[in-house]
């Protein structure tokens, strides 16, 4: 098994958070895991991305240069990731930020209005959440309840009221089928 | 067994120092290495250490030639722009015998550059890269749990055959998040012999004098020369290097930090396409494997250098092999990275046309 993902979006979206998120559950699922944050001049409001590998092998590289799975969460994310999306992979597209749609017909496509979704919850800064969820459940590369439980370890300072709707979040999101 | 633990490798490589017995950092803030002194700013008073962020890269390197001159197990820190500003007093350091510890997370360059990784501080790195003759023990780790166990090391031959010791590391491996396991033992800086070349109280023992200089008539020689028995000493006990898949191998590649990690990638790709392909990964840079590359000549002939840089590395393996094999060079300068996809085809191209064809399509 081998999965190697990319997230990107605004700054402040969640997307390292997210990225860092899924390696700490796959490392808790007993897989090899790596994380590499692009670290450019990003900041609030610019547009942030990382990489993740979760893999039952040894991680040969860090660097994701074909992703099975590409999370975009802003419309700048849609247009640099998607042509690089393995053939067959997977694509998630907060529909509540991207108006385009993709134009690939040989890769999977999920338009999820993560804010919306994250709104209904009761926090749109949950909308990150969503989207791990739908990737979860569409690849089976994570499961659900290994990213519950890496969830304070990743946010130690989160109250746990915050965390359960983090959870929340999560599960919704996987209720969503490919 | 111990939880497994996710850490960056810029944080792993400040832990790995302070478990190592480091108690002095002194350096100045620049991407992409800032988790070191960042980490060292709280880890350190912990451990019961200090940490000054100073106002420059060359006050850092000569505070840690004051604090290695007492014997302390010492540490500063910068990427390739700063490693700039370090090389006059690393140079004082090699002629001071001292054992500092340095880090250089490489960023691309000349100049300012970016602050992308990049590979392009190997010749700095091991040719000296300050004034005069000297050497620097230097390692370069491509993993996260490798930058956190290479401290122990780096200090181990730095005490042992005084000399300054080096962690070259690139960016995406300073950046990176691994699961890590410290393997070294902690070391305890109370519980080691204090060097006897070290300053600090008189208690009416003999003066002690640390410098990179002797005033007296053909001294300077005597010095250096003193010093080259060190380094053949380094050369014959303490190179390092990693292959894998060698037993079979057509061609090999030799590759280091990241461009190693990529060429595992290419090389999983290449045998998967029937192509026989090893992988040489000098561990330590200076000392370099020459001899482990001679050995490998005589079964195999052709050889691929893969570097992020113009080519520096790929020198080494010239003079190693000299003239033993054919050594080709896949060079991305610029802070640009390889892909798997690249070297595969570069392999291919190299093992089906054959050398000259290959050098004339490029």
């Amino acid at each position: 098994m081998y999965q190697g993902i990319k997230i990107s979006g605004f700054g402040g979206q969640g997307v390292i958070s997210a990225g860092y998120l899924l390696a700490q559950a796959g490392m808790m699922e007993g897989k090899e895991v790596s994380f590499f944050p692009a670290y450019g001049a990003e900041m609030r409001g610019g547009t942030a991305n990382c990489s993740i590998v979760v893999a039952s092998d040894e991680v040969s590289t860090p660097i994701v240069s074909t992703p099975d799975t590409a999370i975009v969460f802003n419309e700048p994310s849609l247009a640099k990731f998607e042509p690089m999306v393995k053939p067959g992979g997977l694509l998630i597209i907060n529909s509540s930020l991207i108006n385009s749609k993709a134009t690939r017909t040989d890769i999977k496509v999920l338009y999820i209005p993560c804010n919306e979704i994250a709104g209904e919850l009761g926090n749109g800064k949950v909308m990150n959440m969503v989207a791990l969820g739908a990737f979860a459940a569409a690849t089976g590369a994570i499961s659900i309840d290994a990213i519950e439980k890496a969830l304070p370890k990743v946010y130690k300072k989160l109250k746990p009221e915050v965390i359960e709707l983090n959870v929340k979040a999560l599960r919704r999101g996987a209720e969503i089928k490919a | 067994m111990a939880e497994k633990k996710l850490m960056k490798g810029n944080e792993a490589l400040a832990e790995g120092a302070v478990r190592a017995g480091c108690r002095f950092f002194a350096g100045y803030p620049i991407t992409p290495q800032n988790e070191i002194p960042e980490y060292m700013s709280w880890r350190l008073p912990q451990a019961g250490g200090a940490f000054v962020q100073s106002e420059s890269e060359v006050s850092a390197i000569n505070m840690v030639y004051g604090a290695a001159a007492t014997g302390v197990r010492c540490m500063t820190s910068s990427s390739s722009p700063g490693m700039s500003l370090k090389q006059e007093g690393m140079s004082y350091c090699a002629g001071a015998d001292l054992p500092v510890f340095i880090g250089n997370v490489m960023r691309g360059g000349p100049g300012l550059g970016n602050i992308a990784g990049a590979q392009g501080d190997y010749w700095q790195a091991t040719r000296g890269g300050g004034h005069g003759d000297y050497r620097t023990f230097v390692m370069a780790p491509n993993s996260v749990t490798e930058m956190g166990n290479f401290p122990h090391k780096c200090y181990e031959v730095a005490f042992k055959y005084r000399i300054p010791s080096m962690v070259l590391a690139d960016g995406i491996i300073g950046q990176m998040m691994e699961p890590i396991e410290f393997t070294t033992p902690e070391i305890n800086p109370k519980a080691l012999i204090e060097p006897a070349w070290a300053l600090g109280v008189n208690n009416g023992r003999a003066k002690r004098i640390v410098k990179s200089y002797d005033l007296r008539e053909g001294y300077l020689e005597v010095m250096v020369n003193e010093r080259v028995k060190r380094y053949k000493e380094i050369e014959a006990n303490e190179t390092m290097y990693e292959e894998k898949m060698m037993d079979d191998a057509e061609i090999a590649i030799v590759a280091y930090g990241t461009s190693a990690r990529v060429s595992v990638a290419a090389m999983k790709l290449a045998r998967e396409k029937g192509l026989k392909v090893g992988l040489l990964r000098p561990i330590t840079l200076w000392p370099f494997p020459k001899a482990r590359l001679v050995d490998l000549s005589k079964r195999i002939k052709k050889f691929l250098v893969v570097e992020m840089s113009l080519g520096q590395m790929v020198e080494d393996v010239q003079l190693s092999l000299n003239g033993r094999a054919e050594v080709h060079l896949l060079a991305k300068p610029g802070a640009a990275v390889m892909t798997a996809d690249e070297v595969y085809k570069t392999m291919d191209a190299i093992v089906k046309k054959g050398a000259k064809e290959y050098a004339a399509a490029k």
